[in-house]
């Protein structure tokens, strides 16, 4: 079907915009693409209509319908009600906390990988290649087996239980695969560039800092997406390698979600998710444009 | 005896600033009931003068236990922590990780007051005494819908027999008989509570106590495994997960009954049922009044720090103490673990439970009994058998090997 | 260092002639560090110490009491772990296959100079910025029989409609299927959109001129030119599916029929921490790197044994 809609008409990826809006071509392009955003928007339909409805029409209703009487006391108790043990604070408690997670976490490994990729491409010393794909391999490791190897590195290191053992955990984790995409994206960029730089007697760091950064906003973009998304959403390692006073909303959200005596709230348990997830994809609202573009140069060229 | 090599272990422990101290306590308490019950547990430690740091960690023990191992043998210890009371935490004994309390349980005569003493037994590890039990919760108990039989105009099923006698009859009214959730534990519990009801105690025994793995390969056992594959017919078409969502089946009367621990009166209480009029419960199925006495206990991770030490053992004494217990386990819904004290407050269900710990009808929890490793194999083996149709002479064999490969 | 000692150490030249000397490069070496070290240190060393204790029979704490391939044996004994394979062997093919062609096909049409694409492409990747936890758990209600696609159809009227792949253990692994498809499809299609439209305009004209079908210079010509984008897409879908976990875990716990969805990475998990037999876990986690470990090792050798690049 989709092929048959493409070679009717097609002019080529960039050729002008069809005139007619209506044409047979279009119908098929549009009827497809709207279809499978149905399936992409069903479940944040359900989502978002069952966060407004009351615990009754929850239990009675279907999940499609809209709310009868819309409430908000779901996201009321999810923000700043539901409780984790004693602490009847909500999600509030672990913000703040999930931020100064974030913030150093994503700068460290975003700074770690981009420095890894411009090193593999531009100044290759021997066994780079092999501690390249030693990075890959790591990235098919189940985290849950590297729990208590890093338990012992983290105790070893006199790290255990700190914010920086945190942030190193993800740094490591987050690697791979950003060190795979800023290693694609630099060696798309003209080696000529590194070239007349080098004889104009600039440095690794001279380089890196005044050519390699300003030519790579839409690879860090990219980069800042992934790495806010992963380490936003992870649970295992935020509650694993810190303490109570450091853990992120995930662990509000999974004793709100994944509670497994008592009753299930599943109105707060989808406000919890939404706002949860709002901070993704907040960050994935505004840069979507620069991701296509970042993601564009970071996987195209090998 | 193991003092000189915690403090190695333990070195990187920051000591923090002592003033009112304070205990972080980890534990998976996070439902609306159970939270009420660590509430009161806190209340007590705080007017006591120290201060009780809360460290919920939700999604039961499976997720929440990785992270308190994890933190002890990382040395960063909190000051107390949750565990079934039984051979979870054995290890983290022997390496000398934990806080040995002999003292605070000779102070405070544990040894007299601590009721059934196998509570006490299962803390114990070479004579010495390292964790506080604090309730005991029992996982052998049918729960019944008394509508769906009145409906039927047949009396409500007084034990496992009945019930299976009837369940052709719910069938045919369009109701499943047997509510049974898809989590591999479920199966597991539902087959537990059958292997004392309807092998009998001795035979329990000598399998689960003494070990006796000719009888756990003999008759009575076989017996055992042909009535849950009759049980799990019963169950076809129960198709939920979680047990609570098992447990609705029966309150809105999709499901006759379910096999499930006493922490499910919470789930009725909540849905404003009352014992006896809308709903029954049969404690050991009805047939062998006996339940085990599983439950919870508190560990103290050892910490370098003497006021910490002191805080940890005073926190010990206190989850004992007669007020805490009565607060503690009204507001759980679980046993306390002592019979000195007045329970009048507990509703029908409980006070039957009540009677037959009085009564001593007693038997050690799966937790006590087996390594956790093979009450796992045994919850695959369980799953696998109750939601597909492998033959009861295979589970039983597969059974036998599972309790072998723990001896 | 001066910049002239190292001028003559730029990547082409470092890469024809090994240089003998470490000191050169040494800025480079100093800045990957970081990579050397969690490349040895983590992923290396954690692999090594896995593998060692998969030897022994650990339980709660990692001991170094050798019991031989007794763990081994046992694991490959288990019916659980037997079907754990077989399903993300399915899983993982089907899903690769699914993920990159829905990925690809959707960014062809998304390259059609479309109007809203931004919108398109917005709801298309959002699933991306929430968890597997989340996913599952909404998929697990929208799939539920009672108040879900079904029961809604069946409160239509159409009473016999009959859609509830979880509670199948022939169809649980769909069931799965559409909500890891979900999540992530749209990424992939960025990644592909972004190799489509990093394909020279010359050769869409080059393909026009010699008449060449449009569906054919996708296949022979496009999708030759995407390889690295297919690389990098392989990489990530591929090491997603081998941690598959979170997902089964929020929407069928490994069931129905007890182990019909079943993953090794959930065996991994039980085992070491609600059975509390470490060793058993880590010669399952040893067996699935291993794994890893032949699929990867032909990859490296394509990519960096024979042909240098760049």
């Amino acid at each position: 079907m989709a092929d048959i809609s493409m070679s009717s008409a097609m002019t080529g990826p960039r050729g002008a915009r069809p005139k007619r809006a209506l044409s047979p071509r279009n119908i098929m392009l549009y009827g497809i693409l709207i279809v499978v955003c149905l399936y992409y928007l069903l479940p944040l339909w359900v989502m978002v209509m069952t966060s407004l409805k009351g615990m009754p029409e929850v239990r009675m209703g279907n999940i499609f319908a809209p709310p009868v009487e819309i409430t908000f006391q779901p996201w009321v108790k999810a923000w700043s009600e539901a409780c984790t043990g004693l602490n009847c604070d909500g999600l509030s408690r672990g913000f703040w906390n999930s931020v100064i997670i974030t913030v150093p976490s994503v700068i460290l490994s975003i700074a770690i990988a981009s420095v890894n990729g411009y090193a593999l491409i531009n100044w290759k010393f021997k066994g780079s290649d092999i501690f390249f794909t030693i990075l890959i391999f790591g990235s098919f490791i189940p985290y849950q087996i590297m729990l208590y190897p890093i338990v012992i590195l983290l105790r070893e290191a006199g790290l255990y239980g700190s914010l920086w053992g945190l942030v190193i955990v993800h740094s490591i984790f987050g690697m791979p695969i950003l060190t795979l995409l800023f290693r694609n994206y630099f060696s798309s960029i003209p080696e000529e560039l590194f070239k007349a730089a080098r004889v104009d007697g600039a440095g690794f760091w001279g380089i890196y800092f005044r050519i390699m950064l300003p030519m790579s906003l839409p690879i860090f973009v990219v980069a800042l997406i992934l790495q806010v998304t992963g380490i936003w959403n992870d649970f295992l390692f935020g509650v694993v390698y810190t303490k109570p006073a450091y853990y992120p909303m995930t662990v509000q959200l999974n004793n709100i979600v994944n509670s497994v005596q008592g009753v299930k709230e599943y109105n707060v348990n989808m406000a919890a998710t939404l706002l949860t997830g709002l901070v993704p994809l907040i960050v994935y609202f505004v840069s979507g444009k620069l991701f296509v573009r970042g993601i564009a140069a970071g996987a195209v060229k090998g | 005896m193991k003092l000189s090599r915690m403090t190695a272990l333990l070195a990187m422990t920051v000591a923090m600033p002592a003033m009112a101290t304070e205990l972080e306590v980890t534990h998976w308490w996070t439902s609306g009931g159970e939270a009420a019950a660590v509430a009161e547990l806190a209340k007590a430690f705080d007017a006591s003068g120290d201060k009780w740091i809360d460290g919920a960690i939700a999604g039961g023990g499976g997720t929440a236990r990785p992270i308190m191992i994890s933190r002890i043998t990382g040395g960063d210890p909190m000051g107390a922590t949750q565990f079934n009371h039984g051979q979870q935490a054995l290890e983290l004994v022997e390496a000398g990780l934990m806080l040995d309390l002999t003292d605070v349980a000779e102070a405070n005569n544990w040894k007299e007051i601590v009721y059934p003493p196998s509570l006490l037994d299962a803390c114990t590890v070479d004579g010495k005494i390292y964790c506080a039990p604090v309730n005991i919760h029992s996982p052998e108990w049918l729960w019944l819908n008394n509508k769906i039989y009145e409906d039927l105009g047949i009396p409500v099923p007084t034990n496992w027999n009945e019930f299976v006698a009837t369940a052709p009859k719910v069938r045919e009214a369009g109701k499943i008989p047997l509510a049974l959730g898809n989590q591999p534990w479920q199966s597991n519990l539902a087959f537990g509570a059958m292997q004392i009801a309807v092998a009998g105690l001795d035979a329990w025994k000598a399998v689960n106590v003494d070990k006796n793995m000719d009888v756990a390969a003999g008759p009575e056992y076989a017996a055992v495994f042909q009535a849950a594959a009759d049980a799990r017919e019963l169950a076809r078409g129960s198709n939920v997960q979680d047990w609570n969502q098992a447990t609705a089946m029966v309150i809105n009367g999709d499901a006759a009954g379910q096999i499930m621990g006493d922490w499910a009166q919470g789930e009725f209480q909540v849905a404003e049922k009352v014992a006896g009029k809308d709903y029954t419960c049969l404690p050991g199925l009805g047939l062998n009044q006996y339940i085990s006495t599983g439950g919870d206990a508190f560990y103290f991770p050892k910490l370098d720090d003497p006021e910490k030490e002191a805080a940890q053992k005073r926190l010990a004494a206190l989850l004992v103490s007669p007020e805490v217990q009565v607060a503690f386990n009204l507001k759980k819904g679980s046993l306390p673990i002592r019979g000195d004290i007045d329970m009048a407050a507990a509703n029908d269900c409980m006070k039957k439970g009540l009677e037959i710990l009085a009564g001593g009808n007693i038997v050690p929890s799966g937790d006590m009994v087996w390594s956790p490793d093979v009450q796992k194999l045994n919850e695959d083996l369980m799953v696998e058998f109750w939601k597909s149709d492998m033959s009861p002479e295979d589970a039983h064999a597969k059974w036998v090997e599972n309790l072998k490969s723990g001896l | 260092m001066s910049a002239s000692s190292e001028a003559d150490a730029i990547r082409t030249a470092s890469a024809a002639r090994p240089r003998p000397r470490w000191t050169r490069n040494i800025s480079a070496k100093i800045a990957a560090i970081p990579m050397i070290a969690t490349a040895l240190v983590v992923f290396v060393g954690g692999t090594i110490w896995t593998v060692v204790y998969s030897f022994t029979d650990s339980k709660l704490l990692p001991r170094l009491r050798w019991v031989g391939l007794d763990q081994y044996e046992r694991l490959w004994s288990q019916n659980r772990w037997l079907v754990s394979i077989e399903n993300l062997m399915f899983y993982g093919v089907m899903s690769l296959v699914f993920t990159i062609a829905m990925g690809f096909l959707l960014a062809v049409l998304m390259d059609q100079k479309i109007r809203f694409e931004d919108t398109f492409r917005t709801i298309m990747l959002y699933p991306f910025a929430l968890s597997f936890i989340v996913t599952g758990l909404v998929w697990q209600w929208i799939l539920n029989p009672q108040f879900g696609i079904e029961g809604v159809v069946r409160d239509l009227g159409w009473t016999s409609f009959s859609f509830d792949p979880l509670n199948n253990p022939q169809t649980v692994l769909y069931g799965l299927l559409i909500a890891g498809l979900w999540q992530g499809t749209g990424f992939v299609m960025c990644l592909m959109l972004a190799g489509l439209r990093g394909i020279d305009e010359d050769i869409w004209k080059a393909a026009r001129v010699d008449g060449i079908p449009t569906w054919k210079t996708y296949l022979v010509v496009v999708i030759p030119m995407m390889r690295p984008v297919f690389i990098t897409t392989l990489v990530i879908v591929a090491s997603g599916i081998i941690r598959l976990y979170d997902l089964v875990v929020a929407m069928t716990s490994g069931g129905p029929g007890g182990n019909a969805s079943q993953v090794p990475a959930m065996y991994v998990y039980d085992y070491m921490f609600q059975a509390q037999n470490l060793g058993q876990g880590f010669a399952a986690s040893t067996m699935m790197l291993l794994s890893v470990l032949i699929v990867l090792i032909p990859w490296a050798y394509l990519e960096f044994g024979g042909k240098k690049h760049g």
